[in-house]
């Protein structure tokens, strides 16, 4: 919850990132404590993706310091972040299409026999077991997941983050390309996943998704952070004000807040 | 969570051990777990083989040539070079590069190892050293693996699009070979090596032969055995019995009657007789028993190491591969070096059969082992590719060649068929895929 005083599970603190001249991300700072869902949210472009992916290890920051536990963590590759147990579940699906579930699931970090060869069956074995937590109705283990469907691709995706002892999760638009239902089912996961301890950062463009599973919403625009407020403080209003104006709640005039109603 | 994966009704049907295939063809196909592809491929060689049979013996078959032991022989010599280097280039365009350099890669490292062994270690050694050999081959072999991954962390770490890098070492080591010996022809070879290029003396003769055909059958119902006690362990789908005894008794028939055929031919007489005479037979060719044991360890690379998953994951999705934390530029690297060993292997092999290097060696060689990849099912798309696919692409494509020198096509001719097959195979297959994914 919000009022913490303990050290934050993650802290981002004055990121920065460039591609060429556009200042992606401009001076950001966010944290995240356990057991907490933090929404990033902001318009197309804002720099959500890019900030996140510093925390991923997918993209080095320019500038800024990245703490875990409240130490200074190292992250220049994805497998640094992993060490630190950050799985992140990216907004174009990362998965290998021509190899089946179990392989995507174990991609870089495969279970070897004794003889230092793959141990598919075991593999599989650990998929179906995790599997049967987040989705029991899948069965598609031995195809490729080129043929599986979005909802199913995001069910592996986020098995893998599972089976690896998340403590930190990072979802970008996890449920983007998925059904009412589908997404109701990822939903009740981030619910559960919350309520085991692991801190998740979420973005999304879903205002109503945001409100039922966040405690605080920070709002980037333009790369720069708007603010963070928490969720039971503020209007659903007033955070689209923050994304489409920049506007801190209490700066937008009740005119300008009305203007969002449908 | 419980495995219990006999859930799904059309598993519970499978599982029904005692039951004959029943159903259509395509359904016992499915239940054996057959590659389609694969089996077209088979399918096509066979048209070939009995085309071919017809048509040396002028439409007659008992007549016909092709399919004479010796011819088959000659035939299995023939494929085993690009074979070897095909499987190769499987794991090269399987993670969306190309290597167009194996021909002349293939020309630097047969003239280093011929020069090596005619020229250089005979002043330190002495021509009958039996260290001649191992070391000509061994430099050759490290030599592919340093000159291939140097192409692969020019590609890898700059950048540079594989088809260009390659390119150049194309131009850059057919020339190299021609400097090496200033285009003269390097002969004779060291006595052992030539063994390692088949001919009448370069064979493992009659008893072995047999010893490995039946190791062969033990290995498969071992990896039949053993895959079947793996699925009971995990409680995964089983496969139906009589689809295990169909593809173990097929296999054995196959493995055992490839054996008996190629023992049946018979060294000439006037070579008998300087062995003591009486029937001997060749037995299986020694480039032949190299590519077998390439294709045995390439698909242990490809599919039960790490690197081979590595591979195939880039292939797919190279950024998703990175993200993943695969060392994906090492990975390259390790692929071309790889490919660079293979075509130190083809090198030895091509250089021991001829008895001599010259600079003109493999010219248009990558071309052949492209296409062989490819025929075998290798996609340029890149993520897809089998092993033993490519090495059927080699003989599907030989046997196309061969046998249209054994019928008198002329050799622009035999260019052409070669060409058209090449694009007709990846057409059916892109339709095919077409269809599937649809
Ligand atoms: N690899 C890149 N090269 C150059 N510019 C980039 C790159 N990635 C992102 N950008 C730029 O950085 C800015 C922020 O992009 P980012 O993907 O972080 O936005 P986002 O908030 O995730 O947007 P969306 O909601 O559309 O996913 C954009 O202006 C984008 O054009
Ligand atoms: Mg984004």
């Amino acid at each position: 919850m919000t009022t913490q005083t303990t050290t934050p599970l993650v802290e981002l603190r004055d990121i920065r990132v460039a591609f060429g001249g556009v200042h992606a991300v401009d001076g950001v700072t966010v944290n995240l404590f356990p057991g907490e869902v933090v929404a990033v949210v902001g318009g197309n472009g804002a720099g959500k993706t890019t900030l996140i992916k510093t925390l991923s290890g997918a993209h080095k920051a320019d500038s800024g310091k990245i703490f875990v536990n409240g130490e200074l963590a190292h992250i220049e590759t994805p497998r640094d972040a992993k060490e630190y147990n950050i799985e992140t579940i990216y907004q174009t699906l990362a998965l290998a299409e021509n190899i089946d579930a179990p392989a995507n699931m174990f991609l870089g970090r495969e279970l070897r026999t004794n003889w230092g060869t793959l141990d598919d069956r075991a593999m599989e074995n650990a998929s179906r077991t995790v599997m049967g937590r987040l989705n029991p109705r899948f069965e598609n283990f031995k195809v490729p997941v080129q043929s599986l469907s979005g909802g199913q691709r995001q069910s592996v995706a986020i098995a893998r983050a599972v089976h690896f002892n998340a403590k930190i999760l990072i979802m970008d638009e996890p449920t983007a390309a998925l059904g009412p239902a589908e997404t109701e089912q990822v939903n009740d996961l981030i619910q559960q996943l919350k309520a085991e301890g692991i801190g998740i950062f979420l973005i999304s463009h879903d205002i109503h998704d945001v409100f039922d599973l966040a405690d605080r919403i920070s709002v980037m625009a333009q790369g720069k952070l708007v603010g963070t407020v928490n969720k039971d403080e503020v209007t659903k209003d007033e955070v689209l004000a923050m994304i489409i104006m920049g506007k801190m709640p209490g700066e937008a005039t009740q005119d300008e807040l009305e203007h969002f109603h449908d | 969570m419980t495995n219990a994966p006999v859930e799904a009704p059309e598993q519970t049907e499978l599982m029904d051990p005692g039951n004959g295939p029943g159903g259509s063809f395509a359904d016992a196909i499915r239940a054996m777990e057959i590659d389609t592809r694969m089996l077209g491929m088979i399918g096509a060689l066979l048209i070939i083989w009995i085309g071919f049979q017809f048509w040396s013996g002028g439409g007659s078959w008992s007549e016909g040539t092709f399919l004479s032991a010796r011819n088959l022989w000659n035939l299995s010599v023939q494929t085993a070079a690009v074979g070897i280097m095909a499987t190769g280039m499987v794991l090269v365009i399987v993670t969306r590069n190309i290597d167009l350099s194996v021909g002349s890669m293939l020309a630097v490292l047969g003239m280093a190892m011929a020069m090596l062994q005619a020229e250089i270690l005979p002043d330190y050694l002495g021509f009958d050293s039996p260290w001649i050999w191992i070391i000509s081959l061994a430099a050759g072999i490290i030599m592919g693996a340093v000159l291939g991954a140097f192409q692969g962390a020019i590609i890898a770490y700059v950048g540079v699009p594989s088809f260009i890098v390659t390119l150049g070492g194309l131009l850059v080591w057919r020339g190299a070979a021609w400097m090496m010996a200033s285009g003269r022809t390097i002969a004779p070879m060291d006595a052992t090596f030539q063994l390692l290029g088949g001919g009448a003396r370069g064979t493992i003769g009659y008893t072995w032969s047999w010893i490995v055909g039946i190791l062969a059958c033990a290995g498969i119902v071992f990896l039949l055995i053993n895959g079947r006690r793996q699925r009971i362990r995990f409680g995964f789908k089983l496969r139906p019995r009589w689809a295990d005894y169909t593809i173990g008794g097929v296999s054995i028939v196959v493995v055992l009657g490839a054996i008996a055929y190629l023992n049946s031919y018979l060294l000439p007489p006037r070579l008998a007789e300087q062995r003591g005479g009486g029937d001997i037979p060749f037995g299986l060719a020694n480039p032949v028993l190299i590519a077998i044991g390439v294709v045995l360890v390439m698909t242990f690379v490809a599919t039960r190491l790490r690197f081979g998953r590595y591979v195939y994951a880039i292939g797919g999705n190279p950024e998703a591969a990175e993200l993943a934390g695969i060392k994906t530029r090492a990975t390259i690297i390790k692929t071309f070096a790889l490919m660079g060993i293979l075509v130190g292997i083809g090198a030895a092999v091509q250089v021991a059969r001829l008895n001599a290097a010259v600079s003109g060696l493999g010219q248009l060689t990558e071309l052949y082992v492209i296409a062989a990849a490819v025929i075998g099912g290798t996609s340029l798309t890149g993520g897809v590719g089998t092993i033993p696919g490519a090495m059927l692409g080699a003989l599907v494509m030989q046997s196309l060649q061969s046998g249209m020198a054994l019928v008198g096509v002329e050799t622009a001719a035999q260019d052409i068929a070669v060409g058209v097959v090449l694009v007709l195979a990846v057409a059916l297959d892109t339709v095919y895929r077409r269809r599937a994914s649809a």
